[in-house]
């Protein structure tokens, strides 16, 4: 098809897209309003679960069955990568020189790093209570740790980067989640039924099954995303393929 | 002016930078700068998130859309430059060069 007849296409298609999209958006209920059928309904029934952050209590025990897919998504994604990207025939592995880094940078690495660790802990810790959860904390957790990528280099990243333990943790994680569903079979209820203690609303033990789940999706998703962006780094900064010469490069 | 209309205005600019942001991305041509424009991307809207009071979907998004996303794509770019760049070394050695591949 030559361009201008693509170009043709494109403003018919974005015409009667624009046209029935805004007749669509006419039927919406207006922005802002009062009245929300579906977030009082929640709202109710996390304050009967004693859930204080209603979309923890939504996303964890209500809906959990919907959490269970999406971080089965994830895992079977973090799979598919490391199975792509593992190291084919005609690759071969150099071993990255050590980087230079400037002091300020590494005295910044070495406050941040801690403190965001700790941050991620503590998101997912308070999933329950406060806006985040297992997803957020576990992403921090991930992106901290590369943080030593930033302020020292590849060198010491794969030091203290023990992958063979975060690819049975990211495994283990996904396998707690549905592991946690299976006690709610056995006490008699449905799958991934918050059949535990519910405690008392507002304090970190509250929630039943809210914080173990968000638990073992902050393990899965952090131990994921590291295995992820290791498999990517691998890739990018040590294997090159046969016709390349050099034995790495700085990282 | 009340705090409702000054937050529905904020949400305008918000709705605004997002808008632009997205076009940019979409009009950038080269991968790294696009790559730093979803980053700005995320962060606007993380900013839109939040005024629309949902912090859980704004944390995911500065965390997921603003660092993992880009860094993805950067290595992604980095890996397949490099590859290309050796491959026109070899084919700029000449007959030579090519026959030992």
């Amino acid at each position: 098809m030559s361009r201008s007849a693509r170009i043709r296409l494109f403003w018919a298609a974005a015409v009667v897209f624009a046209v029935v999209y805004t007749l669509a958006c006419t039927g919406l209920p207006h922005f802002g309003t009062t009245v929300h059928p579906y977030g009082s309904r929640a709202v109710a029934a996390s304050l009967r679960q004693r859930t204080a952050n209603v979309v923890s209590s939504i996303n964890f025990d209500q809906r959990a069955l919907d959490t269970l897919g999406e971080e089965s998504i994830l895992f079977a994604s973090v799979l598919g990568t490391t199975a792509l990207l593992r190291h084919a025939r005609d690759e071969r592995v150099g071993r990255p020189r050590a980087g230079r880094v400037l002091p300020s940078t590494r005295l910044l690495g070495l406050v941040m790093v801690p403190l965001t660790l700790l941050t991620g802990v503590y998101i997912v810790a308070h999933g329950q209570l406060s806006p985040g959860g297992g997803f957020q904390g576990g992403v921090i957790l991930a992106t901290g740790l590369h943080m030593v990528y930033v302020a020292a280099d590849y060198l010491v990243l794969k030091r203290i980067r023990p992958l063979g333990v975060l690819d049975v943790a990211d495994a283990c994680g996904a396998g707690a989640f549905v592991a946690l569903g299976f006690a709610g079979l056995i006490a008699g209820a449905a799958f991934l039924q918050n059949v535990l203690p519910l405690g008392t609303f507002g304090e970190i033990s509250s929630g039943g099954l809210v914080p173990l789940l968000n638990a073992a999706v902050g393990i899965e998703v952090g131990s994921g995303i590291i295995v992820l962006l290791a498999s990517f780094l691998d890739q990018a900064v040590e294997v090159r393929s046969e016709t390349d010469s050099g034995s790495g490069e700085r990282t | 002016m009340n705090t409702a209309t000054a937050q529905e205005y904020l949400i305008a600019v918000a709705l605004v930078l997002v808008a632009a942001s997205a076009t940019a991305a979409a009009l950038a041509r080269d991968p790294v700068r696009q790559a730093v424009l979803l980053a700005v991307l995320g962060l606007c809207l993380t900013v839109l998130f939040t005024l629309l009071q949902a912090p859980d979907v704004a944390l995911s998004q500065l965390a997921v859309g603003t660092a993992v996303t880009p860094l993805l794509i950067l290595l992604t770019v980095r890996k397949v430059r490099r590859a290309t760049a050796s491959h026109h070394d070899r084919d700029k050695r000449g007959p030579e060069g090519t026959d030992e591949s």
